[in-house]
This record gives structure tokens, C-alpha cells and sequence, in this order.
């Protein structure tokens, strides 16, 4: 999945000799803590975080607060160089960034123009959505021999009961090389049937378990 | 003069048959009816025969494209893909003769409970061949054809300007009725179900509260499996009792799967009878004192149709019928006799579960734990605002 599938293209943009009172109403506003600060031909220059701001803003303990302070032009605060991303990149690359940086936000730019941004957000969207949970499923987790076939093999199983399958996981078992974890989100409300299939042909199937249950 | 309960029934209901093996099956009914006429406990004047419900019921909450696909498979005229669409000819909701009529006829004992109650015929009515809630508004899903607890709903409001509170006590979540009236600030849902992380449909989160004007009258408390009697009634008790108060509905419609039972193939709950004693109970006294008296009791999920739902849902007659108080001590010999051929386990011949029949939950305080947490995170915004109002 590419980057410019899921950022949002409608950006809130500064100019750097905007004030941070001006930046601190749009943050408020638009209940957002980003803002790329642009140049006149619309380049990514500085970037301006919450913590930014709250960083420079007068203590709300201070007796007199000094408003001066938020008068000064945002230059002075943002954060500069940027970290920005190609609309054709990876999302696990951004993944990578906001790992790496411990940032939760990188602007989008294409000829060195801003075109969007993407969020910590955005990414953790698209992650439930990876997981299936939007549609109506029950989950099963089957743990399997790390090998070649094994996962159109458990997957015939489920297409011959006329189950369609919301999404698919594969982890690896604990720090084993030599199993993995299949987690599957299937359209049924009964996968107790194929529960027992998965079982006959020797798969583990580890959830749902019945810890200690005559059933 | 107004009746306490009536018990809609007819033959009819186990016409719902997708198929022999198919584990949502309406010989529940039949099975639960009998248990209570071999007790006497069920006069002929408590008996309402359905009627089936018109298409243009249906159609307050269902799509006329999805009620003509119904129709259409009900006569093998839909073909595959289109079907497919609908959720129609699925392991779940496979295509059987008339089903149409068949879920038409389910609808319409619903509906038949819901007049007897608005017209003040009687204070309690009771369709177990209801509650089918996984219901879409064009797409069926999880056993469930046409959606009567949500058309229910939908004709109570446009019949009357009633409040009604919707209470969901199957192990799954009431998703198709909670979507329906997302944003609905009349109608109040509380679902109680297992976890969505592995048991289908996967939603009912804590924080599905509704949307727009229906904000803050969706409510969900995900319990953990393996959750036993002392927490489900716990968490049951909490909930609805504040929910109540907080909504005050004109009107309660019960979901009552009977699934949340250890005996249950579908879930992974481990309670017993006991909570099929205490959910009618508290509903019983919510829809007295907020609703006088108007409750509409319906069926739902429940798989093992032997040991736990005729049971479960004789309890909710018993309480509804004679004010209040559970039947106790041995169930009816004629009955058990006159099944135990039939049935595949053995019957049970008490109205209560002996403790042993599961073992031990050995992580049992943790579970409670979380769903108390559960709980207090579910109702803080109404108890944040019960502390501002003081």
C-alpha cells in the first residue's frame, strides 16, 4: 500500500512569519498537533508540533503570563529540516520513520511541494482495517510447521465450507524458526466445524482454547 | 382488564430451517413451549397466535432490493453472485424454500408481542421466535434473515412516540440493531456479549457510543471469555440499572439469546442457569419501574437446544407470567420423558445447573477484574454527568 493511499491531501499549512498565537488557534481549532510551515512556492520548510508550541508558551503557573511570547514569528520554534515522504513510498516505511525518529507525523511532497500528510493516525487506521474488524468475522489462530504449501492448504479448508476470509495474518510462533501463527478473520458466526477440520488434519488450532472445560 | 404476559407461539416458527444440520434451529421454541404446558404453567388465554408480518414492515428497516432478493431465493430465482451480495446463500444464511415467509412469520410474532403490549392487552409479551438482531439493513448475516427486534423498534417509534430501550443479553453482539439506530437518540441499546476479538461479528466496543444526535445512547460491555455467573450478573446489574435511570425508556424490548450458557458450542462464556434467572428478573422490574410494565421479550442465539434454551427461556415466562419468581426444584418428568429419546445429551432434570459441571476458570479474578473495568469505563460519562448535575 502506497503512501498516497492514505494521506489526507487537504493540509493545514503556516507561513514562518505567521505567530505562534496564530499557530495555537489552528492547532485548537482544527483539534490537530501538526502544522508543515510552508515558503511562499508552497516547499515544506519547518514543521510545527504541539509540543512545539507548548514548549515556548508562558507556564499557565507563572502569576503574570507573558503574552509577548506569542507574538514571536513561528521560525523561531519549528523544527527544521523535515522529514518528509514520496507519495509512492511504502506505508511501512513510514511505519519505519515515525518508529525510528519518534515522530507521528511526516508531511508528503512531490517536486518538492507539499501534497499531504500522513499521521500516526492515519497509519493505525489502516492497521484495524488490515485486521479485518470492520467486517462482521469470528477470528481463529491455527499454529502451523513453518514450510512450504501449508497456507493454501488451510485456506482450501475454509473456501470448501463456502467461508469467505476477511483477512489473514502470519506471525511467527514465539521466537521459533520453524512454526508460525495463521490468523485468519472468517465470515462465519459457527467455526466450530471448521474448527474440527483444521484439527484432523493435525493443525493446532491455540484459539479459542477451552482451558480446563468438559465441554 | 390487562393481563400480566402472553406467549406468542406457533408451529409455524420451525419453518426457519436452513438446514438438519444447521445450529440455529426453532425446535427451541416448541421445546420451551411444551416444557411449560406439561407444567400447566401456560393457559390457552396466554397464547397469541402471530400474525406474518406485511412487506411494507419489513421495509422500515430493511432495503425493498434486499426484501426482493429474499423473495426471489425463496423460489430459486437469485442467482449466486447477487445472492452473495446480500449475504444470502452463505454458510451462515443459506438459501432454503419460502424463506421469505418463513422470516416474515418470525417478524410477525415479534410484532404480534408488540401490540398486544401497546394496546394494552397485556403488560409482558414474549416471541421467542425473535431476536434475530444480526439482521443488516440489506445484508443478511449470522443466522439472521429480516431484523425484527430493529422493525420492532422502528414500528414501536412510528406507532407511538415511546422511548425504547433495547437490551441484548446473547453472547454476540446485537450489531444489526445496533447500527440501526446509531444515531437514534430515542432508542437506547445495551448489548452484553463475549469479546469481539474472537467471537463473531468482532465489534461492540466500549467506545461504539452512537453517532451524531444518537451519541451516548449505545452502549457495549465486551465480557471476556470464560466469564462466569458472579461477573455476567454483576456486570448486567450495573449496566442496565444506571442506564435505565439515566435514559428512563417508555418501553424495554429484551434480546434473550441463550447462548452465553457453558453448554453453548458457539461461545466461550462459562455461565449457568442462574443468570437466565437474573436477566428477566431485572428486566422485569426496569420495564415496571420506568415503563409500567411494558416489556417486550424476545428470543435470540442459543445452540444447545436441549439443555440450556428451553430452560432459559421458560425462567423468563415464569417471571413474566407470575410476577416475579423463577421456577426451582425438578423440571417436569413428562417432559424430559417425553424427549430424552429425541435428544442427543442427556436432559438435565433440575431448573438449576450443578456447579460442577464445568471445571474450575483458572483465571477467574482476572477476568472479573477486567470486566468491572470494563464496566466503570462503559458508564463514567454518565456518572461524570450526574456529578456535575449534583
Amino acid at each position: 500500500m502506497l503512501v498516497e493511499e492514505i494521506m489526507s491531501e487537504s493540509v493545514i499549512t503556516l507561513n514562518p512569519t505567521n505567530s505562534i498565537e496564530e499557530a495555537l488557534e489552528l492547532l485548537n481549532k482544527h483539534k490537530i498537533r501538526h502544522i508543515p510551515v510552508v515558503s511562499e512556492n508552497n516547499q515544506v520548510i519547518g514543521i510545527l508540533s504541539d509540543r512545539d508550541i507548548r514548549d515556548a508558551a508562558p507556564s499557565i503557573l507563572e502569576e503574570t503570563h507573558n503574552q509577548q511570547i506569542l507574538l514571536h514569528e513561528i521560525s523561531s520554534i519549528m523544527t527544521t529540516p523535515v522529514i518528509t515522504v514520496h507519495p509512492l513510498d511504502f506505508i511501512e516505511d513510514i511505519a519505519t520513520i515515525f518508529y525510528e525518529h519518534e515522530i507521528a507525523c511526516v508531511p508528503v511532497t512531490k517536486n518538492n511541494q507539499l501534497i499531504g500528510m500522513v499521521t500516526e493516525k492515519d497509519l493505525l487506521y489502516r492497521l484495524i482495517q488490515l485486521t479485518g474488524i470492520h467486517e462482521q468475522s469470528s477470528q481463529i489462530e491455527v499454529k502451523v510447521p513453518n514450510k512450504v504449501g501449508i497456507l493454501p492448504h488451510v485456506t482450501k479448508v475454509i473456501s470448501d465450507r463456502n467461508t469467505n476470509i476477511s483477512s489473514v495474518f502470519i506471525y511467527p510462533y514465539q521466537d521459533s524458526y520453524h512454526e508460525k501463527i495463521i490468523v485468519l478473520r472468517i465470515q462465519t458466526m459457527n467455526p466450530m466445524p471448521l474448527i474440527d477440520e483444521l484439527k484432523q488434519h493435525g493443525y493446532e488450532v491455540i484459539w479459542p482454547n477451552i482451558p480446563g472445560l468438559s465441554k | 382488564m390487562m393481563n400480566q404476559a402472553t406467549f406468542v407461539y406457533t408451529e409455524d416458527f420451525k419453518k426457519y430451517k436452513f438446514r438438519d444440520d444447521h445450529p440455529f434451529n426453532q425446535k427451541r421454541v416448541e421445546l420451551t413451549f411444551d416444557l411449560l404446558k406439561s407444567m400447566n404453567a401456560l393457559n390457552d388465554d396466554q397464547i397469541l397466535a402471530p400474525r406474518k408480518a406485511t412487506d411494507e414492515e419489513i421495509k422500515l428497516v430493511h432495503d425493498k432490493a434486499y426484501v426482493d432478493a429474499v423473495k426471489r431465493a425463496s423460489v430459486n430465482e437469485l442467482p449466486e453472485e447477487e445472492g452473495l451480495e446480500f449475504g444470502i446463500g452463505t454458510e451462515d444464511t443459506p438459501i432454503f424454500d419460502h424463506m421469505h415467509d418463513a422470516a416474515a412469520q418470525l417478524v410477525g410474532g415479534t410484532l404480534t408481542a408488540v401490540d398486544s403490549v401497546l394496546n394494552g392487552d397485556f403488560k409482558h409479551a414474549l416471541n421467542f421466535g425473535g431476536g434475530l438482531h444480526h439482521g443488516f439493513r440489506r445484508k443478511a448475516s449470522g443466522f439472521c434473515i429480516y431484523n425484527d427486534a430493529a422493525i420492532a423498534i422502528k414500528y414501536i417509534r412510528q406507532q407511538y412516540n415511546y422511548k425504547v430501550l433495547y437490551v441484548d443479553t446473547d453472547a454476540h453482539h446485537g450489531d444489526g440493531v445496533q447500527w440501526i439506530f446509531y444515531d437514534d437518540p430515542n432508542v437506547c441499546t445495551l448489548s452484553i456479549h463475549e469479546t469481539g476479538r474472537y467471537l463473531f461479528p468482532g465489534t461492540g466496543n466500549v467506545n461504539e457510543r452512537g453517532h451524531n444526535e444518537g451519541y451516548g445512547t449505545s452502549f457495549n460491555i465486551p465480557i471476556d471469555a470464560f466469564t462466569e455467573n458472579e461477573s455476567f450478573i454483576e456486570v448486567y446489574k450495573e449496566t442496565l440499572e444506571t442506564i435505565a435511570a439515566y435514559f428512563k425508556p417508555d418501553i424495554i424490548v429484551t434480546q434473550n439469546g441463550a447462548d452465553a450458557h457453558v453448554f453453548d458450542p458457539l461461545s466461550h462464556l462459562c455461565c449457568t442457569m442462574e443468570i437466565y434467572e437474573e436477566i428477566p428478573r431485572l428486566a422485569h422490574k426496569i420495564a415496571n419501574d420506568y415503563c409500567n410494565g411494558k416489556w417486550v421479550a424476545l428470543g435470540g442465539g442459543g445452540y444447545d437446544i436441549w439443555r440450556v434454551v428451553p430452560r432459559a427461556w421458560a425462567q423468563i415466562w415464569a417471571i413474566a407470567s407470575q410476577g416475579g419468581a423463577p421456577f426451582s426444584g425438578e423440571l417436569p418428568k413428562n417432559w424430559v420423558n417425553k424427549w430424552h429419546e429425541e435428544s442427543p445429551v442427556t436432559l438435565p432434570t433440575t431448573w438449576h445447573d450443578r456447579s460442577d459441571i464445568y471445571k474450575p476458570i483458572p483465571r477467574k479474578e482476572e477476568i472479573t477484574e477486567k470486566n468491572k473495568i470494563l464496566v466503570n469505563k462503559l458508564l463514567q460519562p454518565i456518572r461524570n454527568e450526574q456529578k456535575y448535575m449534583m
